[in-house]
């Protein structure tokens, strides 16, 4: 399987990460999005006319939405991540990857503008991404109080990839996630997965490495 | 605080390969500059209706808001016909310039913010190396600077102990040198420079000039924009903003002696934008 990758990009990010978190090897070729615009270029328009990555080639099976690449990998490799059978989690997944949309359009664009000097209204960009990220954080705080860590359910899912990346990054937008303990704290969970890997922005968990002064077990 | 020191020395405004005709509008040292590509070779860049002078080199156009005492400094080096020069884009960093350049020079952060790339944290030793004020070519040096590097480039197979040589030329650009791993004996060249947009905001230029046959253009650019996007956010959260000169602020340890030999020259220079001499 060959992921069209960017390194800087959240949303090819979001397909590493499944695959890492499932133990999938992914074939990656790395896409020059930034300065080079490789991705508006006619080779990459040819394999997805919306000129965006990442793009997802399985053979002959071509996936252009980052979402949809999640649901891909989940059902083939790693069907815990996917709600299957009960209506309302497989509607509410749905709807947190539909939601992970609002997060790139506003988060991700701050990010861009403030980054890699793209176009954009940032301070819209700014209050529109806060008013997502409150919406999880309420959502986030639900969800803790009735026992639960992630989005849906009692595991991990790819509701939580989908949505992570651009939370993670919205201080790259001059965001800040200061205001949002809940969201935080799932952070840390999703960080602490096995099989986790970062991306540049988002740091893996020093404080869970072996503290090097530590007394050794006896 | 823009003193002579600052107005007249050059800045990086632009890669040559990317410039717009129609002219693009950006900040130096929080004034407003217009930067003109062109079509015969000639790119120019405005401020307030004046033209300003203007060096081609190292795949960038540069420029100075006075009138620059000496050239844009070389890089010999760089010069090999061998090499593979890479333009790695601009990065916006909101942070003063100086702690870009300060960020640049230390090797301590390696296994913490490049974890298994360049640096291990098994391995957070820095051994003693060698710092200088060079007064003949009035730049910072630090030589025979040692770190183990479980990825130290994008030709390394695996982990290398890499030598670094730091240098800098200007007081917003900073070379480094490096092992070359698929050619003993020469140094991988990598640059940062640095366009002060303001106090606290700055554009990040880097760029490299490597021995690497194998690797292709767009992931030698990927490895160094994922190097310097992991600093992007620790620089981002130093506190103070501006780079202290004032050596009551910080207690440097003996890992930081090239920082150490950076505020000196700066200070000695008068070079205060972006830092500040007292405390605040």
């Amino acid at each position: 399987m060959i992921l069209y990758d960017y390194i800087l990009s959240p949303s090819c990010y979001k397909v590493r990460l499944l695959a890492s978190l499932l133990g999938v090897q992914l074939e990656l070729r790395a896409v020059d999005f930034h300065p080079g615009r490789e991705h508006k270029a006619d080779d990459l328009l040819n394999l997805n006319p919306a000129g965006s990555i990442p793009i997802l080639v399985d053979d002959d099976f071509v996936l252009t939405e980052s979402a949809a690449m999640l649901a891909y990998l989940a059902s083939k490799y790693g069907p815990d991540w996917a709600a299957d059978g009960d209506p309302q989690a497989i509607a509410l997944q749905h709807q947190w990857l539909a939601f992970s949309n609002r997060l790139t359009a506003t988060l991700g664009g701050a990010r861009l503008v403030e980054m890699l000097n793209f176009e954009g209204d940032l301070e819209a960009l700014q209050s529109s991404g806060v008013v997502a990220l409150r919406e999880l954080e309420a959502a986030l705080f639900a969800r803790r109080v009735s026992g639960g860590t992630f989005l849906v359910g009692d595991a991990p899912s790819i509701a939580d990839i989908a949505c992570f990346p651009y939370v993670a990054l919205a201080p790259d937008g001059s965001v800040s996630l200061d205001p949002y303990p809940s969201i935080r704290l799932w952070m840390r969970a999703l960080r602490a997965l096995p099989g986790f890997i970062e991306m540049p922005g988002i740091h893996r968990l020093h404080e869970l490495a072996q503290d090097p002064l530590a007394e050794p077990d006896s | 605080m823009t003193t002579d020191a600052v107005r007249n020395a050059w800045y990086p405004v632009g890669l040559l390969s990317g410039l717009s005709v129609d002219g693009e509008d950006s900040l130096l040292l929080g004034e407003k500059i217009t930067v003109f590509g062109s079509d015969d070779g000639t790119p120019r860049v405005e401020s307030c209706g004046h033209i300003l002078p203007v060096v081609q080199r190292f795949g960038h156009l540069w420029t100075s808001l006075g009138a620059p005492d000496k050239d844009l400094f070389t890089i010999p080096e760089a010069d090999h016909p061998d090499r593979t020069l890479v333009d790695v884009g601009v990065v916006r960093v909101k942070c003063s310039p100086l702690r870009a350049v300060e960020n640049f020079l230390d090797v301590a952060h390696f296994p913490f913010v490049h974890t298994d790339i360049l640096g291990a944290e098994t391995h957070p030793e820095v051994r003693d190396y060698k710092v200088e004020i060079r007064d003949e070519v009035d730049e910072v040096w630090a030589t025979k600077v040692e770190f183990f590097q479980p990825q130290a480039a994008k030709s390394a197979g695996g982990g290398i102990t890499t030598e670094y040589m730091y240098r800098v030329p200007a007081p917003t650009c900073s070379v480094l040198y490096k092992t070359c791993p698929p050619r003993p004996g020469e140094w991988d060249v990598i640059a940062l420079f640095v366009q002060p947009l303001a106090e606290d905001l700055c554009d990040v230029w880097p760029w490299m000039a490597l021995f690497d046959d194998e690797s292709s253009m767009t992931d030698l650019i990927h490895f160094q924009q994922l190097i310097f996007l992991q600093d992007r956010s620790i620089l981002e959260n130093q506190i103070p903003k501006k780079l202290p000169l004032d050596p009551a602020m910080e207690t440097p340890t003996r890992a930081d002696l090239t920082s150490v030999a950076y505020r000196r020259w700066l200070k000695r220079h008068s070079y205060t934008y972006g830092a500040q001499l007292v405390a605040e």
